[in-house]
């Protein structure tokens, strides 16, 4: 194949490839073990490569189309279709190629830590399947420009996950955890469709520009709406539908919590996707705003004070990750809140969004990097009880190590990258209302309060005599830890370069509803 | 306990009819209501049947696990396969370089109402077949998984 | 009043799984729930799309009529495919809880708490 045609198809190859790799696996997997530990490795480098491309092509040359079925890739509006695009397409601007990224980059080290750390266990080719096939739903719904193809790929998403969280069956808990979240996610996937269904009962599109261009604010708008909203803030983990997290989090295997977080990002994407680009200005901004900044503030609280007394280390992070995603509804929902307002918009707005998204590749990373080391802790000791462990300092220094940068990144300290975008959420909301940047310090204070208690009694101590012959985790999962914790480093002290190049085109590209309508519908 | 006679002579005698039937409903997907997750269900059933009328351990001579799985894996396959060739061919992915070509379900469809021919539809019939053959053979497995419990004398 | 009759089936069928979910304790009965709040979308998808006096969709002998509008077929299609993969995941999930609690039983299925 010549090098045109493979990137002049990239947004196609980004989902045909995991998905191919996954229907092959258990075949391969039939073969050797080491066959297919490097089958699923290689696929998913070669993923990453075509993520990596097609990034670098948006944010040089602007949005991407594909369309799928046509004669060429951005045949949009055929000549014979009435001026409206008849056929699947993926849209891929700024804000999708930010979420790829970080989706392929998480995976990426995901993968290499799971090589090694589920190896004894059995089943592991429908194992490595599952977690393919998360990983090209997740890339295919951060790229979509469909509204019933982001609906297809959700339900696999959440099909995977919950198969993913049930894989060890440790006396049936386990499956509790997948069966719990396969009923939540069920519910909200099915109120989606219903959202779906009104949309298209008045409006008879599917396509995300041509429902934009043709939507009014008539009452039945505003009940898809809500059971929109609805169903992805369930879906990504905020109050007051956050109650699977803690258990799904906790049961699943330390690899997939970290992709379960990225799942979680891609439904907080959908809802961004939903309020900016589809319903844009046509909205009563304010209302909407003011309702996932309460969203926002209720997660920040209560994940961090029902955190505090978990005795169980991988609980204590699941309650962690409701909170930091109430500071992205905060960051984000300043920025809806002011979406009419140019002048405010220049002054705190496009700050706060600013924040919220480079808040949500900080925490993919951070977030990420800690459960690794939660797992890395579970794979040598055996329990996650945190009144059972003590003095593994000793014995584990480089664990050690990568959970002290995790920790103080997600506390907000310099000079790690949650500093960085924990700042800009501040010195915005403070301009918007003085009392939300409060409580948003406050939570930082409470945060960092319960990441100590936990470092404290996990490596600080006498080592205790039930684990004498502790010894290190195996090398590529302290690669995969070590390549996180390098990323976290990375971009906490170079945080203009990050947000120059990432986060303000994806910002403007997410603002910008003209600028999209225009690519899609005005594309030859 | 097993089945009466009445019982295992007539699931004899309706499995090769399921069988066809929804090898049916799957060819005829591009004229007629069905195509290929009808059929490929239809086919599953047939798998049901059987271990219904008898017993999980007589059947397991007949109704492999990993020719289902070959066959699931091999559906997909034909899928992907066949959207990617359009690739090569330059146009995008899923095009349908196969209609109104004279190859092999390439016959150029008469406009308005009309007697259908099998002979049309280019790409769509052999995802069809693609798609029948992987349901058939993920809910046989998912069949033969659940119905493991019963056994010769009884569930 | 009588044209709206497939719309207040589909209310019905949405309040009818919703309760089924909330009010019953077996974890079958909740199975139940969720498939009849998927019917109730399908329904409503599939009524969508329904033209005064249309036929099926269908070009093999059709009379010169209106026809009723076939991606709201196609829509509900996928939803079935996805229905049927989550009974068939919930379904072993249940089958699994059982042999290692014992019961069904939602109040009784309770171990992982606060």
């Amino acid at each position: 194949m010549t090098w045109e045609v493979i990137t002049s198809n990239l947004p196609a190859l980004l989902v045909a490839v995991p998905l191919f790799a996954a229907f092959l696996c258990p075949l391969v997997g039939r073969i050797s073990p080491g066959m297919r530990a490097s089958w699923v490795f290689g696929a998913m480098v070669l993923t990453a490569a075509i993520a990596y491309i097609l990034a670098f092509i948006v944010y040089s040359q602007g949005t991407v189309i594909y369309v799928f079925g046509a004669t060429t890739p951005d045949l949009s509006v055929p000549i014979d279709s009435g001026g409206i695009p008849i056929r699947i397409m993926f849209t891929v601007d700024a804000m999708s190629a930010l979420m790829e990224i970080i989706a392929v980059t998480v995976g990426l080290g995901v993968l290499l830590y799971s090589l090694s750390s589920d190896e004894r266990r059995s089943g592991l080719e429908n194992y490595y399947t599952i977690f393919l096939l998360m990983i090209a739903a997740v890339l295919g719904m951060v790229s979509t420009g469909d509204l019933f193809n982001f609906f297809v790929f959700l339900e696999i998403s959440s099909l995977a996950s919950a198969g993913l969280i049930a894989y060890r069956v440790e006396k049936g808990v386990a499956v509790e955890a997948g069966l719990k979240y396969l009923m939540v996610s069920t519910i909200a996937g099915i109120f989606f469709l219903f959202a779906i269904g009104i949309l298209y009962g008045q409006y008879n599109a599917l396509n995300m520009a041509i429902l934009a261009e043709r939507i009014q604010w008539t009452p039945l708008d505003k009940i898809a709406l809500v059971l929109m909203v609805a169903a992805l803030a369930t879906k990504c983990g905020s109050v007051p539908l956050h109650f699977w997290t803690p258990d799904a989090y906790s049961m699943a295997p330390a690899a997939v919590t970290a992709m379960l977080v990225v799942a979680s990002q891609a439904s907080l994407y959908g809802l961004f996707r939903i309020s900016f680009t589809l319903y844009g200005v046509a909205l009563s901004y304010v209302t909407i705003g003011w309702v996932i900044i309460i969203l926002g503030v209720l997660s920040m609280v209560v994940g961090v004070t029902m955190a505090i007394p978990q005795k169980d280390i991988k609980r204590l992070m699941a309650y962690h990750a409701v909170s930091q995603t109430g500071y992205m509804l905060l960051g984000v929902g300043v920025g809806l809140a002011v979406l009419g307002d140019q002048a405010l918009l220049n002054s705190y707005g496009y700050t706060a969004m600013e924040g919220g998204i480079f808040h949500i590749m900080n925490h993919a990373l951070y977030k990420g990097l800690l459960f690794l080391t939660a797992g890395a802790i579970i794979y040598r000791i055996g329990t996650s009880d945190l009144n059972r462990m003590g003095g593994l300092g000793h014995r584990m220094k480089y664990t050690m190590v990568f959970f002290m940068i995790g920790s103080l990144a997600i506390a907000g300290i310099p000079p790690f990258n949650g500093f960085a975008s924990k700042f800009l959420i501040y010195e915005s909301v403070f301009l918007f209302s003085p009392v939300l940047a409060i409580i948003a310090m406050v939570v930082s204070i409470l945060t960092l309060a319960s990441f100590v208690k936990v470092f404290h009694s996990v490596f600080m101590g006498p080592p205790l005599p039930e684990h004498d012959k502790v010894s290190e985790v195996p090398f590529p999962m302290l690669a995969a830890m070590g390549f996180l914790a390098i990323l976290v480093i990375i971009s906490g002290l170079f945080p203009q370069v990050f947000i120059q190049n990432l986060i303000v085109p994806a910002v403007h590209a997410l603002t910008n509803q003209a600028g999209y309508l225009g690519t899609v519908l005005g594309g030859a | 306990m097993r089945m009466s006679k009445i019982v295992r002579f007539c699931a004899d005698m309706l499995y090769p009819a399921v069988v066809i039937f929804g090898l049916y409903v799957i060819m005829h997907g591009h004229l007629t209501p069905g195509g290929g997750f009808q059929g490929g269900a239809v086919v599953a059933t047939a798998a049901a049947l059987v271990i219904v009328a008898y017993s999980y351990e007589e059947i397991q001579g007949m109704l492999s696990k990993f020719l289902f799985q070959v066959q699931e894996s091999g559906g997909l396959l034909m899928f992907g396969g066949v959207a990617l060739i359009a690739l090569g061919l330059g146009t995008t992915y899923f095009f349908n370089f196969l209609a109104n070509s004279g190859l092999l379900f390439g016959m150029s469809v008469p406009f308005g109402p009309n007697p259908g021919d099998l002979n049309t539809g280019g790409v769509l019939p052999l995802m069809n077949i693609a798609v029948g053959v992987e349901v058939w053979g993920g809910l046989a497995i998912v069949i033969l998984y659940m119905l493991s419990g019963i056994t010769k004398e009884g569930v | 009043m009588f044209w709206n009759l497939p719309y207040i089936a589909v209310v019905l069928l949405t309040i009818i799984g919703i309760a089924t979910i909330l009010l019953k304790k077996n974890l079958i009965k909740m199975f139940l729930g969720v498939s009849i709040l998927t019917s109730a979308v399908n329904l409503f998808l599939i009524v969508l799309g329904y033209r005064d006096s249309g036929i099926a969709p269908i070009y093999t002998y059709a009379p010169s009529e209106l026809m009723v509008l076939p991606t709201p077929q196609a829509l509900c299609l996928t939803s079935i495919v996805i229905g049927v993969a989550t009974s068939a995941l919930m379904l072993s999930f249940a089958v699994v809880i059982y042999r290692y609690y014992g019961t069904v039983n939602v109040d009784e299925i309770r171990e992982l708490k606060e």
